[in-house]
């Protein structure tokens, strides 16, 4: 029997068999409790699009703003019109995406790494980290574009930029917050320095490091797009800098809602991956 | 019964550098202390008193500034698979589950092969009554399951020496006395040496083959207190006229380091 499950046969306080009378010791939730939360969430964001639609359609502010109805026309014919040139874009956007994202994740790491294990490198990188997390490194994207040139190199520098930094920080946290009492147990049994890094240090800073990753979309998104906005050939950020700028609303709104259904899109697959590596954590949510 | 030697200590000294008071700390000042091969040795002091700290030298964790501690004529001066502490704190691994923290002790060894391991941590868990738990994570455990882990990780190294720093602290008076009297059917089978930190004068005489009272900080040996009370021994033991006679005795023991007047202690007063 695993710790589990409760044995039905065995008598409840009063005596009697658990099956024979309705147990009040332990207060079943009610079946649609699981779904409440999509259920609320959905409602709102229903709740929301209809105000919108009838702002829109009331013609309360004309021409700037269409409803859901017209951006979500809009988007489906961007991905669908054979003229489109969104693909192009994507692919810009995705590669940059990939390349600076995957390379913050790499190096992030590491750094991380290195700086909660070795105390001297990280009195060595502490100056430069804090001040490159405090640094808004938008503002940066002209210097990038006049040194690397209006195509991916400086926007792969931006997003690089914006994602390290999360990254470095969380996992730097994750190796330092390894419990002294776990230190303790494995050096009294002896363990190597490898052994307590591999079995004790790293699985206590998953989490943490994969917290890290997840800042990390939020900026590399950010970045990608506002450079593209500021110069670029292709990309998603400059397709809303365009269609923007020529007043083709239903277009750049369908841009902007692509962007954010990625970054949510994005976020939620990594929290699903953060829970999986924290089922051992006992459960305190309500 | 004279026992051969396992622990000889000599003019133990144990001290710490105090980063904020910039100080040298003594801890403990010149324990000496010989432990025969299978005794179980209890020791109980005022609290600060340096018996942790003393465990820890003995485990290796901490350095000797003077005197000699050998364990088997050895001079200790690592932690070593000769000896295996259960902490006061069950120190597990959150994301393994049982089967897996029984193992990490002999995992961090290295000595014994995954199979034998693995076999020889089902048998542990059986001795410390934690079958159908294998795959329970601690979180899911009460304080005393945690510590019947914490015991079976220690075992299966199946160390010369058995450290235990006051491992039923933290537990509740009914588990409390549980374990203590499973941890002496456990030790029964095989009579390890046994090192036994505690502040509890019941624990320490229930368990023990003899008690130490260290004296007040630093730590040096006060009292030694053979317990001449035959095993196996069950709980109503501490009811006997003998152990009240030695809780008596100890209690005054550690009294007159604490130097509280006895007069107050009646009156009731705060010491």
């Amino acid at each position: 029997m695993s710790i589990k499950e409760v044995d039905r046969t065995l008598p409840t306080t009063r005596g009697e068999t658990a099956g024979t009378r309705e147990r009040r010791s332990v207060v079943q939730p009610k079946r649609w409790k699981r779904y409440e939360a999509t259920l609320i969430g959905t409602l709102s964001v229903v709740g929301v699009l209809a105000v919108w639609q009838l702002v829109a359609n009331a013609g309360l502010i004309p021409v700037f703003l269409p409803g859901p109805i017209a951006i979500g026309g809009a988007l489906a014919k961007l991905f669908t019109d054979p003229r489109s040139e969104i693909w192009i874009d994507l692919a810009t956007s995705g590669q940059e995406v990939a390349i600076g994202y995957g390379g913050a994740i790499a190096i992030g790491v590491v750094i991380g790494i290195l700086m909660g294990w070795y105390t001297r490198f990280q009195y060595a990188l502490d100056p430069w980290v804090n001040f490159f997390y405090s640094t808004p490194r938008i503002v940066l994207i002209p210097v990038f574009i006049i040194w690397l040139g209006i195509d991916w190199p400086s926007k792969v520098a931006i997003i690089f930029l914006g994602a390290l930094f999360p990254i470095i920080i969380n996992t730097m946290a994750g190796v330092r917050n390894t419990d002294a009492a776990l230190l303790r147990v494995a050096r009294s049994f002896g363990a190597s320095d490898a052994l307590i890094f591999r079995r004790v240090v790293l699985p206590g800073a998953v989490p943490f490091i994969l917290t890290g990753f997840r800042l990390g979309v939020g900026h590399a998104l950010t970045g990608v797009i506002v450079a593209e906005y500021i110069a670029a050939r292709h990309g998603v950020g400059k397709f809303i800098a365009d269609t923007s700028v020529t007043l083709q609303m239903e277009k750049m709104f369908a841009g902007v809602i692509f962007i954010a259904g990625t970054g949510v899109l994005l976020t939620w697959a990594l929290q699903r991956i953060e829970n999986r590596f924290q089922s051992w954590r006992p459960q305190i949510k309500s | 019964m004279r026992r051969p030697a396992k622990l000889i200590a000599t003019g133990v000294v144990v001290e710490y550098w105090l980063a904020r008071s910039e100080k040298i700390f003594t801890a403990v000042d010149g324990v000496d202390l010989e432990i025969g091969d299978g005794e179980f040795v209890a020791i109980v002091g005022p609290s600060g008193c340096g018996k942790t700290t003393f465990l820890n030298a003995v485990d290796g964790l901490i350095p000797v500034a003077s005197g000699s501690l050998a364990l088997d004529r050895r001079e200790i001066t690592r932690p070593g698979h000769d000896r295996a502490m259960v902490f006061q704190q069950p120190g597990l691994l959150p994301w393994r589950t049982v089967l897996g923290n029984v193992l990490f002790g002999v995992e961090a060894q290295g000595t014994m092969s995954r199979d034998e391991a693995l076999r020889r941590a089902k048998q542990q868990i059986d001795l410390v009554g934690l079958v159908g738990f294998e795959d329970a994570y601690p979180s899911e455990l009460s304080g005393g399951m945690q510590q019947r882990v914490n015991l079976a990780r220690a075992l299966l190294t199946d160390p010369e020496m058995l450290l235990l720093d006051e491992p039923f602290a933290a537990l509740d008076a009914q588990t409390r006395e549980m374990m203590q009297l499973e941890l002496l059917k456990i030790w029964n089978r095989d009579r390890k040496t046994a090192l036994f930190i505690t502040h509890d004068i019941k624990e320490a005489i229930y368990l023990a083959d003899r008690v130490i009272v260290f004296t007040k900080r630093p730590g040096r040996v006060k009292d030694s207190i053979t317990i001449d009370i035959p095993r196996p021994r069950d709980l109503r033991v501490k009811r006997d006229p003998r152990f009240v006679a030695y809780e008596d005795r100890i209690w005054e023991s550690i009294q007159e380091e604490l130097a509280v007047k006895p007069e107050r202690l009646l009156a009731g007063m705060p010491a």
